[in-house]
C-alpha cells in the first residue's frame, strides 16, 4: 500500500510530467492562457490516462508479451511482439479517444460542449502515450499502472492550472516585447520546473 | 498545435514548378528560421527539451523526427485523396507509428547506447505535434514531393534547435562537445567549474526562452505570432 502511494506522489510531484520530462509541453503551451480552458483540459487528460494506460497494460500483457501467446497455442509461446508496442499504444489511445468523445457526445452533452473540444487534442498529448512507454519500461504491475497513471495526470492537471493563473496575472506586467507570448512562457515554466526540482530531495 | 498560414496556400501553382523551383527551395528554407516548428510554430517542444543535455543524443533525434516527419508527408500525401475524413486521426497515426518503430528498431541494433539514452522518447515522435501539425496543415492538401520537402525542412528546423541547445548545455554542462572535452584542463585547475545547472531539465527552458528572444528582436515580424 505504501509503496503504491510513493508511485502517486512521485509521479504529481517528483517526476511530475511536465516539469521532469517535459511531456505534453505543446497542449501546456498553447492551452494555458485561460484558468477555464486549462482546468478542461487538465480534467480530460486525467480522464483519458486513467482509461488508455490500464488499457494499453492490458494489451502489453496479455498480447505482445514473450510467452503471452502460448495460452492460445504453445507454438506461440516464443512469439514476442513487443516491437508492435508502438502501433497498438497509439492505436489504442486514438480509439479510446474516439469512443469517449461519442459517447459523452450521446449521453451528456453538457459535459461534451466543456469537455469535447480538448478530447482530439489528447490524442496527441505526449504524456498519454508517455505515460504507457514508461509503464513498459518500468515493468509495472497492474496496479502501479492504475496509480501511476492518475498521478501522472493530476500533474498535468496541477501544472496546466498552474501556468494558466499565472499566464493570466501576466497580461498586467511589462514583459519586453519579443519576449511576449512563447519566450516568456518559456522561462516561466523554467522557473516553475526549478521549483518543482526541490520536491527531489524527497526520499520516498 | 498553432495555426500555420504561410506556406501552405495555392496548390495548384506547383504544377510546372521543376524539382528545386524557387517556391519549393522556399518550402525547404522556410521551416529553418522564420517558420521555424519549435520557436514560431510551437510544435514538438517536448522532446526538444528532453534530449539536449548531450550533443550525440541530439543530433540523432534530429534525424529520426526529420525521416519520419518527411516520410510520413510523403506516405500520407500519396494517398490522402483515399482517407476518410472522420477516421484520418487514426490512419496518420499508424502511418507514423509504422515509421517510427522502424526507426526505433533500428537504433536498437545498430546504436543501443543511444537508444537507451533516448529511452521513450524515440517512442514520443509518435506524438511529437511536428508530424502531426505538418501532416494535418500541409501534406493533407499538397502534392507529395512539396509534402517530402516541407518534412525534411521541419525536421532540420527542429534539429537546429536541438543542435544549438545541446552545444550550449553540453559546452558549460561538462565542458565537452560531442564527447570530446573541449575546455582545457588548466582551467579547471585554475578553478573553473562546470555549471551543473546546464544539466537540469530546466536550463533547456531558459535556452529556448531566450533563444525566442534573441530570433523575435532580431526579426520584428514574428513579434505577434502567439
Amino acid at each position: 500500500m505504501q509503496h503504491l502511494l510513493n508511485i502517486l506522489i512521485k509521479s504529481i510531484f517528483v517526476e511530475n510530467a511536465i516539469f521532469a520530462f517535459f511531456l505534453g509541453m505543446c497542449s501546456f503551451l498553447a492551452v494555458s492562457k485561460k484558468i477555464k480552458t486549462a482546468t478542461g483540459l487538465g480534467i480530460a487528460v486525467i480522464f483519458v490516462m486513467l482509461l488508455t494506460t490500464p488499457l494499453n497494460y492490458v494489451i502489453l500483457e496479455f498480447l505482445l508479451k514473450k510467452g503471452a501467446l502460448g495460452a492460445i497455442h504453445p507454438s506461440l509461446a516464443t512469439v514476442d511482439l513487443t516491437f508492435l508496442a508502438f502501433i497498438l499504444f497509439i492505436s489504442t489511445i486514438a480509439g479510446a479517444v474516439q469512443l469517449v468523445e461519442m459517447v459523452v457526445e450521446k449521453f451528456s452533452p453538457g459535459l461534451y460542449n466543456s469537455l469535447g473540444i480538448f478530447l482530439p487534442l489528447i490524442t496527441v498529448n505526449c504524456s498519454i502515450l508517455g505515460a504507457s512507454l514508461f509503464m513498459q519500461e518500468r515493468e509495472y504491475n497492474f496496479a502501479e499502472t492504475a496509480v501511476f497513471s492518475l498521478g501522472t495526470g493530476t500533474g498535468f492537471f496541477l501544472a496546466i492550472v498552474l501556468m494558466a493563473a499565472i499566464r493570466e496575472r501576466l497580461r498586467y506586467s511589462n514583459v519586453p516585447q519579443p519576449l511576449q507570448g512563447l519566450g516568456i512562457a518559456m522561462i516561466i515554466t523554467g522557473l516553475m520546473a526549478l521549483a518543482f526540482l526541490s520536491f527531489s530531495g524527497i526520499q520516498l | 498545435m498553432s495555426v500555420e498560414t504561410s506556406t501552405a496556400a495555392a496548390p495548384q501553382e506547383a504544377k510546372k514548378d521543376g524539382l528545386f523551383s524557387k517556391k519549393n527551395r522556399r518550402v525547404l528554407s522556410d521551416p529553418l528560421d522564420d517558420n521555424n516548428p519549435v520557436t514560431v510554430q510551437i510544435l514538438g517542444v517536448c522532446s526538444a527539451l528532453a534530449v539536449t543535455v548531450q550533443v550525440k543524443p541530439a543530433i540523432i533525434m534530429a534525424i529520426g523526427v526529420t525521416l519520419v516527419t518527411a516520410f510520413s508527408n510523403l506516405i500520407i500525401s500519396l494517398i490522402r485523396e483515399g482517407i476518410p475524413g472522420r477516421i484520418r486521426m487514426i490512419v496518420q497515426l499508424v502511418v507514423v507509428a509504422l515509421l517510427v518503430t522502424l526507426v526505433d528498431q533500428i537504433l536498437k541494433a545498430y546504436m543501443f547506447d543511444v537508444s537507451k539514452k533516448l529511452s521513450v522518447f524515440v517512442g514520443l515522435i509518435i506524438t511529437n505535434c511536428i508530424v502531426m501539425g505538418r501532416l494535418e496543415a500541409y501534406a493533407m492538401a499538397q502534392k507529395p514531393w512539396p509534402s517530402f520537402l516541407d518534412g525534411v525542412g521541419n525536421g532540420l528546423g527542429y534539429g537546429i534547435i536541438l543542435v544549438v541547445v545541446s552545444v550550449i548545455r553540453e559546452l558549460f554542462g561538462s565542458g565537452s562537445v560531442m564527447g570530446l572535452k573541449v575546455v582545457p584542463q588548466f582551467l579547471y585547475d585554475l578553478g573553473y567549474v562546470n555549471n551543473g545547472l546546464m544539466m537540469l531539465p530546466p536550463m533547456a527552458l531558459f535556452l529556448i526562452g531566450i533563444y525566442i528572444w534573441i530570433q523575435r528582436a532580431r526579426n520584428q515580424k514574428l513579434v505577434n505570432v502567439s
